[in-house]
């Protein structure tokens, strides 16, 4: 590990350090004849998804991820990007029904799909009865990972409701109950830096029993 | 995030036609490829989506097993009645992988094809024959707590981390392809991953373009299935060693190891010991391990997971 090949500095990587450089240095009239020099911006497909209920048609660089797409261009900011791949579980969105992690997946595999963001699971006046047990559980501090952890707590109870097995099950034939060790394993795919926890599995736990 | 174009295949064949041309991908769940995509690891020009071609059904075969499409997700394949009544092991491998977003996006065939790597792999920094062919191994020598202890080469000592395929091999599955001339084969899944010799970049006997369509199980054995997975978190981390087993009321079965090797390691001379205990199955599963100081304990790892296994079977 004391090998100094750790620390070397790779030609792409000061090609594309100096290439950044050298653009932030000039002024946009002398930036004209270096763009000719760029790749070719590639083209955009059509996709059009059903996002919090409605159909947004989008042009899109085929490498924009859904995450990308609902923050940047639908400007639905309540998806978060922690990690952005798939590890903290920050943009964490409900799609056809199940909750996946929105920044591993590309827009365009999304074609029809209905996507669930946290602004479509409620309103500030009509929240979500998840929503509601987070704010009266205090299942956060910052808030950062939040809207993930919602939109996954809900995907989870749901995903108990239809009997999908979990590794904590004793016997994996058997229908899964709203346990708090069911929704700890459950939740795992979701990290709380300040360590919300355990009451964010009371807030679950509280619309787990309101459902039951 | 290299550029690259997209299209939706609307059958197997035309899928595998287009993926023979150079540097065309396909594109199940993406939970793999997108994450290696994004930190230019994987670089493909061109991804064929896969989701059209309607091979997400869960079908019994004449012979009495089961047909999984190859791009059924990992949660509807572990949900499954068939499969947690008479394939257990395979139910309880896919719930112990991942997470539950993973698992609701990731498919049978991605699951199969995810890499097999190492923290090098994702370090564009540093040597790794894997990520480009000749550069060397920065993990032999290296960090390599959770890296392979048999099977492994001097250019290659990472590990598959799939729960699932321990399961699958486990279970004798075969993998079922199409290719550009719609000619179809199966191939068993002992022979489908494999070791890394001097080609670890080449990981599974999947020609250029083929196309995997179906992973089918055999008719199911009984027995008790177990999946005992050890990890340094309960939940969401690769295993350090896992066993799955099938284990009758003899005391014989099968048992296939994750976390040790480039592939599920399984030695069927090794699981004929199983009725005389873990430290007998484990003396021939491991007799070539070339641990390295690092990840020497998972030799005595495997042993003592076995035994648990063995009496977890015992009792149940």
């Amino acid at each position: 590990m004391a090998d100094k090949s750790e620390f070397s500095v790779s030609r792409r990587g000061v090609m594309i350090g100096g290439a950044a450089t050298a653009m932030a240095a000039h002024s946009p009239a002398e930036a004209q004849p270096r763009k000719a020099t760029m790749p070719p911006e590639p083209a955009t497909m059509p996709v059009t998804l059903k996002v919090n209920g409605k159909d947004r048609a989008l042009s899109l660089d085929p490498r924009t991820t859904l995450l990308d797409t609902l923050r940047e261009h639908l400007h639905l900011t309540g998806t978060k990007k922690g990690c952005d791949h798939g590890q903290c579980g920050a943009c964490t969105v409900i799609v056809n029904g199940q909750r996946i992690n929105s920044c591993l997946s590309l827009a365009l595999q999304h074609d029809g799909d209905e996507i669930t963001t946290i602004e479509g699971l409620g309103t500030p006046d009509r929240l979500h009865p998840m929503q509601a047990a987070f704010v009266k559980h205090d299942g956060y501090q910052c808030g950062y990972c939040t809207p993930g952890q919602i939109c996954s707590a809900v995907g989870v109870l749901d995903e108990i409701k239809r009997g999908v097995p979990s590794h904590v099950q004793a016997d994996i034939t058997a229908r899964p109950q709203a346990t708090g060790t069911e929704m700890r394993e459950r939740m795992s795919g979701n990290i709380c830096r300040c360590g919300a926890y355990s009451n964010i599995a009371e807030a679950m736990t509280e619309v787990a029993g309101a459902r039951a | 995030m290299k550029a690259f174009t997209y299209e939706r295949a609307r059958d197997a064949v035309a899928a595998a036609r287009a993926a023979a041309r150079p540097g065309a991908r396909f594109l199940a769940g993406g939970t793999n490829l997108l994450d290696l995509m994004k930190i230019e690891v994987e670089t493909p020009t061109h991804l064929i989506d896969v989701q059209d071609l309607g091979l997400d059904r869960i079908e019994k075969t004449k012979e009495g097993g089961l047909r999984i499409g190859a791009f059924a997700t990992n949660t509807a394949l572990a949900a499954d009645d068939r499969v947690r009544r008479d394939y257990g092991v395979l139910s309880r491998a896919i719930v112990a992988g991942a997470s539950g977003q993973l698992r609701n996006k990731a498919t049978t065939a991605g699951n199969l094809l995810q890499r097999t790597r190492c923290p090098y792999f994702y370090d564009t920094n540093m040597a790794c024959n894997k990520r480009k062919p000749g550069t060397g191994c920065s993990a032999i020598g290296g960090y390599s707590r959770q890296l392979a202890v048999v099977g492994a080469s001097s250019d290659c000592i990472a590990t598959n981390p799939s729960d699932m395929n321990v399961a699958m091999r486990v279970l004798d599955a075969t993998v079922e392809t199409v290719n550009a001339d719609g000619r179809t084969r199966a191939i068993p899944i002992a022979e489908f991953h494999r070791l890394p010799g001097n080609t670890p970049h080449i990981e599974t006997a999947l020609q250029p373009g083929e196309l995997i369509t179906a992973v089918t199980l055999p008719r199911p054995i009984g027995g008790t299935h177990i999946y005992e997975k050890v990890r340094d978190r309960a939940s969401y981390a690769f295993a350090l060693v896992s066993v799955a087993a099938v284990v009758q009321k003899d005391g014989t079965g099968r048992v296939a190891v994750g976390g040790v090797a480039h592939k599920p390691w399984r030695v069927e001379a090794a699981e004929a010991a199983l009725p005389q205990g873990a430290k007998a199955v484990t003396a021939t599963l491991l007799a070539d391990a070339r641990p390295t100081q690092d990840n020497a304990y998972k030799v005595p790892l495997v042993e003592r997971t076995l035994a648990a296994v063995i009496s977890q079977a015992r009792t149940a």
